[in-house]
Order: C-alpha cells, then sequence, then structure tokens
C-alpha cells in the first residue's frame, strides 16, 4: 500500500510528538522509513505546501492580551504598493488585501496588530494610518475578545 | 504558568522554524546552551499550559490545491453559544476569534478544494440561518507569523 502525501499530512496536522526524534516516531506508525517521511516533507516544503514547521503560540498566555485586525478603505490604485509597506512593518504579523462587502464594510486592507495593552496597539495603529495618510478614507480596529477555536487545517475524513 | 527568559527566547526561535531532520532540536538546543530533553522538557510545559496550541509543520491549503478563506458573521449576543457550537464543529473551521464589532464572528476556512470554501460557508448558512461574509485574500503583503514573546 502505497503512503499518499495525503497520509502524511493526516499523520502530522494535529501536531508532531515532542520527542527528540520526532519523524521517526511518525514514520514508524505509517509503516514508512524515516528517510523518506523526510525526504516527502521537504518536498512539500519545497513546494510551499509546508510553510514551515514551529509553534504556534497563544498570544495572550505571552502577555500580548490586546489584539487587533486594523482594517482600512485604500484607494484601488494605491493598496499594492501601501499594503507592501504596511506588511514590512516590524509590529504587523499578517497583512492582506481583502475584497470591500459594501455597503457593510468598505475596508480592503487588513493588518493584525499585537500588543500588550490597546494603547500600544493604538499607537501602532496610528503609525499605519500616519503611512496610509490621504489614501486611506476610513478605518477601523476590532479588537479580539476571545480564542473560540484554534486547531489550524484539519482534513476532513475520507468517506468510504 | 511564568515564562522564564528560556522560554521566551526558545518561543521566538521555534516560530523561525525547525529544520526537517532527524534530531530537529539538537541546532536549537545548542544555540540556547540547553540539552535536547531540557528544550523538549520546556516545550512540553509551554504546551500543557496553553502558551504553544501547537507544535508540528504549518500547511498552506492553497499550495494543496484548496483554499483558506477568512469570513464574518454579525451572531446575535443571545445565539452566541449556540452558533459557536454549530460553526466550531465543522472541521473546515481551522480558527475563530470573537471580536468586538457588529461582525463579531471571524473564522477561517481551509478546504481541500476551492469548491470547498463556498460548501463550507452554505453549510454555516443552512446551520445557524446567518450570512456568512467572505474575505477571501486578493494579496498577501506579509507572513512574518511572528511575535516577540
Amino acid at each position: 500500500m502505497t503512503v499518499t502525501d495525503r497520509d502524511i499530512v493526516s499523520a502530522v496536522q494535529g501536531g508532531l510528538p515532542m520527542v527528540a526524534e520526532p519523524y521517526a516516531a511518525v514514520a514508524h506508525g505509517l509503516g514508512i522509513g524515516e528517510d523518506e517521511l523526510l525526504a516527502r516533507l521537504r518536498a512539500m516544503r519545497d513546494s510551499g505546501t509546508i510553510r514551515r514547521v514551529g509553534v504556534a503560540p497563544n498570544h495572550y498566555r505571552l502577555g500580548m492580551v490586546a489584539n487587533g485586525m486594523t482594517v482600512w478603505d485604500v484607494a484601488d490604485d494605491r493598496v499594492a504598493a501601501l499594503g507592501a509597506q504596511v506588511g514590512a512593518l516590524p509590529f504587523v504579523t499578517h497583512c492582506y488585501e481583502r475584497p470591500r462587502a459594501l455597503p457593510d464594510w468598505p475596508y480592503n486592507l487588513f493588518a493584525m496588530v499585537h500588543g500588550a495593552s490597546r494603547e500600544e496597539v493604538e499607537a501602532k495603529r496610528r503609525r499605519i494610518a500616519g503611512l496610509l495618510g490621504d489614501a486611506c478614507r476610513g478605518h477601523d480596529i476590532l479588537y479580539s475578545t476571545r480564542i473560540l477555536k484554534k486547531t489550524g487545517l484539519r482534513l476532513r475524513r475520507k468517506e468510504g | 504558568m511564568t515564562l522564564d527568559a528560556l522560554d521566551r527566547a526558545l518561543i521566538n526561535r521555534l516560530q523561525e522554524g525547525l529544520p526537517l531532520a532527524p534530531a530537529p532540536f539538537a541546532g536549537i538546543a545548542a544555540e540556547l546552551g540547553l540539552s535536547v530533553e531540557e528544550v523538549l522538557a520546556r516545550l512540553r510545559r509551554m504546551k500543557a499550559a496553553g502558551v504553544v496550541t501547537r507544535f508540528g509543520p504549518f500547511f498552506d491549503a492553497a499550495a494543496m490545491g484548496g483554499a483558506f478563506c477568512l469570513c464574518a458573521m454579525a451572531v446575535p449576543a443571545e445565539a452566541f453559544e449556540a452558533v459557536l457550537t454549530k460553526v466550531n464543529a465543522m472541521p473546515e473551521v481551522a480558527h475563530n476569534y470573537e471580536r468586538d464589532h457588529r461582525l463579531n464572528m471571524w473564522f477561517v476556512l481551509a478546504t481541500e478544494t476551492p469548491e470547498g470554501i463556498a460548501e463550507a460557508a452554505g453549510a454555516i448558512e443552512r446551520e445557524t440561518g446567518l450570512d456568512v461574509l467572505r474575505f477571501p485574500k486578493l494579496q498577501e503583503f506579509f507572513i512574518g507569523f511572528r511575535v516577540a514573546a
């Protein structure tokens, strides 16, 4: 029986065992060699399927209790250049252009900002506002008040 | 739990990524002047305490032929917990956050096919009777992921 990439993703999507040789343990469970598993994972990394191997921290538990999604209505012809500048700010962890949902939602640039207090996040928000200048027609900030789920990608079990 | 300087250094370093090698913790242990067992003990402790929510590979659904989509819903306060139970029960919901806005539930769908996004969002709309606004990314400017611990 061949072990597919899907099998490999299913085996590790919940996380790796926290042992000195985690890949040997996963390979054993899949019935393949550690070398083969590592080669397959490296191929997935090289193709972009795996972005990195590491940890996801809980911002709240690290003392970053203020987590704001800043959202901006930026002129369409300037969003590419300005988005790149916002994304390059050291305190912005994610930055995307997304479609507006008019009339409710006029914002097309989203930038995540974290801090130990809302004052700290507000100061960062003002820096973004200064950078965007008159290209920005309006903005808002949505603080997260609770993590409701944080599992990452999960494949649905194949039926049949 | 209280984090000491080494715990924080470990989190910062582990956000940057580990090598795909048989002993992935060896390098980081040497950098921090710890044994591999001490690194693992700290990692296990932080995972158990919820400081670290996940250790392992991070996948890009789009590179696998699938898709990600940020979605938002305006959930009435009195229905929040019932809606939450239904939304979180979907395996396609990878993350979900409550936010202080009229649009108070923000979640990311991760699906194996591009069509899966519409199917999952449609299923949530049918289950909850609420609109699911979809905000797929048009451009990604930078994914730093890291927060300084």
